[in-house]
């Protein structure tokens, strides 16, 4: 916690709202872990993690930062401050993208190799359950209130939906094709997910677990096939849908009650993530291609400025700070 | 009207077929889905014929691996695989039955036997086979149901004048193959070609299908040699022979069509000018190859390299995406009637993954997949075509192969 005052200190001149908020990314070729001071928009620091990291969130408290190794087949649980692995929670075979719940504890974890989910507790690092889902599983995403986890497996082309309470998948919901990514909206009711091949994002019923809605986009000059939805991020007021439309250079800002796409934002190549940041003023994507992260402000949807990270930043999550935590820890993506 | 035992695993109609559609049923724990009685009960699986004719291919130059004997089969194999795995979510299973003849036997007697066996004429079946062959099994009449799918025949002329209404073809046809590398060559200002050409008649069309490439995208070939490597062994005559082959006016790249590979292998470095060799060697288009990691395709890869313990060729990929592309329309359905399964194949609402990056779907002229084309060499994917700049109003996957003015196809119903 040392350093973490020390860089509260040095930031006590920015405005409040940006004080000591720290985004973390995944640089998925390079094997680290880039941190980036919200307050100046640098690159603080950058520590090394395992093979492939994608997926990253936070425990409630901020304390401590899962990271998915896939290639390394483990979830790694570091101390953010420090960057040293703490160690290694139990995560069956190539671990893409996880959920954590509102528990705080248990994690759901997509096993993109062998076709199930793996739920964890990551207290007593034992294996609760390993649910069989479709080929390919990667979007994990548990509801609001911890009743259900879905995980969206891409070559079947579904949502699965497991009760937690029992861990069993109880449905399965046809999606476009190539489903990545899985965010439930604040009150629960709906959930998003993106198509990346099929070029759309369902809108999700949660109570019938029907499509309600299928959005499409449609950018000048942009081929359709370059189109492709991948992470979402909701908006705090729940008023505004991030997609990152991931080699189409932008991210879309959907309109949650009309399902009408208000602006397309032009950030860094090949869009895979969105976060946004607390309070909501500021989103940050990551870019595979182009290396950096795009910082938009919500208000005018523009790009403001962006920063260069490792190679193929993948994820990124907002770590919880003491004043905001309890607020809500899904902020960043944080199921990247 | 299609009788039950059509879709049943193998049985004739009666106790096993019923039997079998039970314990598929106790096993997926379903009950009947609406009008599939019409179709099949519920739980039988919908079965895919694969029929393959095995050719003759030659020893491979430079201890080469050979081409494997099962390439394709284990593609469908894991089609199968990955179907069934996403099937169970929604009460559909999927059978495979292969049949596969030797080089002189009677393909069309091999058809009547997986008829008589089936218990009706198939009605999807994934051919593997020689263009002439392939005709032969669609015009059949134990085919007369049938869609059938092209996995092993590249020949432009299948997607054009002699086309048939129920084949569509997985694999890249030839001229999509020399439209992908050309516009790669293009894009990169190598527009200036030599063509050598092997004898054989496929090596003709290799390098008409370059020929036509060239002049549809701006490239020149500037000069054209034949050569043929009978009787000669390469490993002391390459060195000087393919140097006086290749001389010539200035040019950017040697292309070489050798669709059996008697002598391409041997020409890359061993030109008079530094160029690279490209075509069927050297730098080569392809549907799929070992280096294709993007899109996640190594996910794909790695599936395959578990069930069949080697890399997965362009005719297993074709396999696999033959399956898929069935046993997806199915699960999108819902249904496992093949009538409707072939409607959907074919409908301008389908669309399927294939581990290319972009939805592929069937092209409504000639029933060939748009897909993506890798331009790749045996340590890495260079570009995957349709290559940037490469414009079309329709999707930029048109670009590749017979557009639809340029195809003499009118079995499908379409222009004309």
């Amino acid at each position: 916690m040392i350093v973490f005052r020390i860089l509260l200190g040095a930031t006590l001149l920015m405005p409040l709202r940006a004080e000591a908020r720290e985004i973390y990314v995944s640089n998925e070729r390079d094997n680290t872990v880039s941190v980036i001071d919200a307050a100046t928009w640098e690159v603080a620091r950058t520590f090394p993690v395992g093979r492939r990291p994608r997926g990253l969130t936070f425990s409630r408290d901020g304390k401590r930062l899962f990271v998915c190794a896939s290639d390394s087949d483990a979830v790694q649980v570091i101390d953010p401050d420090t960057g040293k692995l703490l160690h290694d929670l139990p995560s069956g075979e190539d671990p893409e993208q996880f959920a954590l719940a509102p528990d705080g504890k248990t994690l759901f974890i997509a096993n993109e190799n062998n076709a199930t989910t793996t739920v964890v507790d990551a207290d007593s690092r034992k294996v609760l359950a390993q649910v069989d889902v479709g080929i390919e599983p990667e979007g994990m995403a548990v509801s609001p209130d911890g009743t259900l986890a879905v995980t969206t497996s891409e070559t079947t082309n579904m949502v699965h939906w497991i009760d937690t309470a029992t861990l069993q998948a109880v449905d399965a919901t046809l999606v476009g094709q190539r489903p990545r990514h899985a965010e439930f909206t604040r009150d629960g009711r709906r959930l998003w997910v993106s198509s990346e091949i099929g070029g759309t994002v369902a809108v999700i019923d949660v109570a019938s677990r029907r499509i309600v809605e299928t959005i499409g986009f449609e950018i000048r000059g942009i081929s359709s096939d370059r189109i492709q939805p991948v992470g979402i991020a909701l908006s705090e007021d729940g008023r505004t849908a991030f997609v990152a439309l991931g080699p189409s250079d932008r991210v879309a800002a959907v309109d949650t009650e009309t399902f009408k796409v208000k602006a397309y934002i032009l950030v860094g190549r090949r869009v895979w993530h969105v976060a946004v940041l607390p309070g909501g003023e500021r989103l940050v994507t990551t870019n595979g291609v182009s290396g950096d992260v795009t910082v938009i402000d919500a208000a005018s949807l523009k790009a403001i400025r962006s920063i260069k990270v490792g190679r193929y930043p993948w994820g990124a999550a907002v770590r919880p700070t003491e004043m905001a935590r309890g607020v809500d820890g899904r902020s960043a993506g944080a199921a990247e | 009207m299609s009788t039950r035992a059509d879709f049943s695993d193998g049985g004739r109609k009666g106790s096993r077929a019923t039997r079998d559609a039970f314990r598929a049923l106790v096993a997926a724990g379903l009950w009947l889905w609406a009008g599939a009685a019409l179709a099949a009960p519920a739980g039988a699986p919908l079965t895919i014929h694969y029929l393959e004719r095995r050719i003759e291919r030659p020893t491979p130059l430079n201890n080469e691996p050979r081409v494997p004997e099962d390439e394709g089969l284990r593609g469908a194999e894991l089609g199968l695989r990955d179907g069934n795995a996403t099937g169970r979510f929604v009460g559909l299973t999927f059978a495979l039955k292969p049949t596969v003849v030797a080089p002189g036997a009677d393909l069309l007697a091999a058809l009547a036997a997986l008829v008589r066996e089936n218990g009706g004429p198939p009605r999807f079946l994934v051919v593997n086979a020689p263009a002439d062959d392939l005709l032969a099994v669609a015009d059949a009449p134990e085919a007369r149901e049938a869609v059938l799918l092209n996995v092993g025949a590249p020949d432009t002329r299948l997607r054009d004048r002699d086309c048939r209404a129920r084949l569509l073809h997985v694999s890249p046809s030839r001229d999509m193959l020399t439209d992908a590398l050309v516009q790669l060559l293009v894009h990169k200002r190598w527009g200036r070609l030599l063509l050598v050409s092997g004898p054989g008649p496929d090596d003709a069309l290799y390098a008409e299908a370059l020929r036509r490439s060239a002049r549809k995208f701006g490239a020149r070939i500037l000069a054209e040699a034949t050569f043929d490597a009978r009787g000669a062994d390469l490993r002391d005559s390459a060195l000087k022979e393919f140097v006086l082959l290749t001389r010539g006016p200035d040019h950017d790249a040697v292309a070489v069509a050798d669709e059996r590979g008697e002598f391409g292998g041997n020409l890359v470095y061993n030109t008079a000018a530094p160029r690279p060799v490209v075509g069927t060697h050297g730098l080569t288009p392809a549907a799929w190859g070992r280096p294709v990691e993007a899109w996640a395709a190594v996910q794909l890869q790695g599936r395959f390299a578990k069930l069949a313990g080697r890399p997965m060729g362009p005719v297993d990929w074709a396999g696999w995406m033959a399956v898929h592309a069935v046993t997806e329309a199915a699960t999108q359905l819902t249904s496992s009637d093949p009538a409707a399964i072939r409607d959907r194949l074919l409908s301008k609402k389908f669309e399927v993954g294939g581990f290319k990056g972009r939805a592929l779907s069937f092209r409504p002229w000639n029933g060939q997949l748009r897909q993506p084309v890798f331009v790749l060499w045996p340590g890495a994917v260079v570009a995957a075509a349709p290559v940037e700049g490469f414009l079309h109003r329709r999707t930029e996957l048109d670009t590749l192969g017979l557009d639809e003015p340029e195809s003499a196809c009118r079995a499908f119903g379409g222009h004309g």
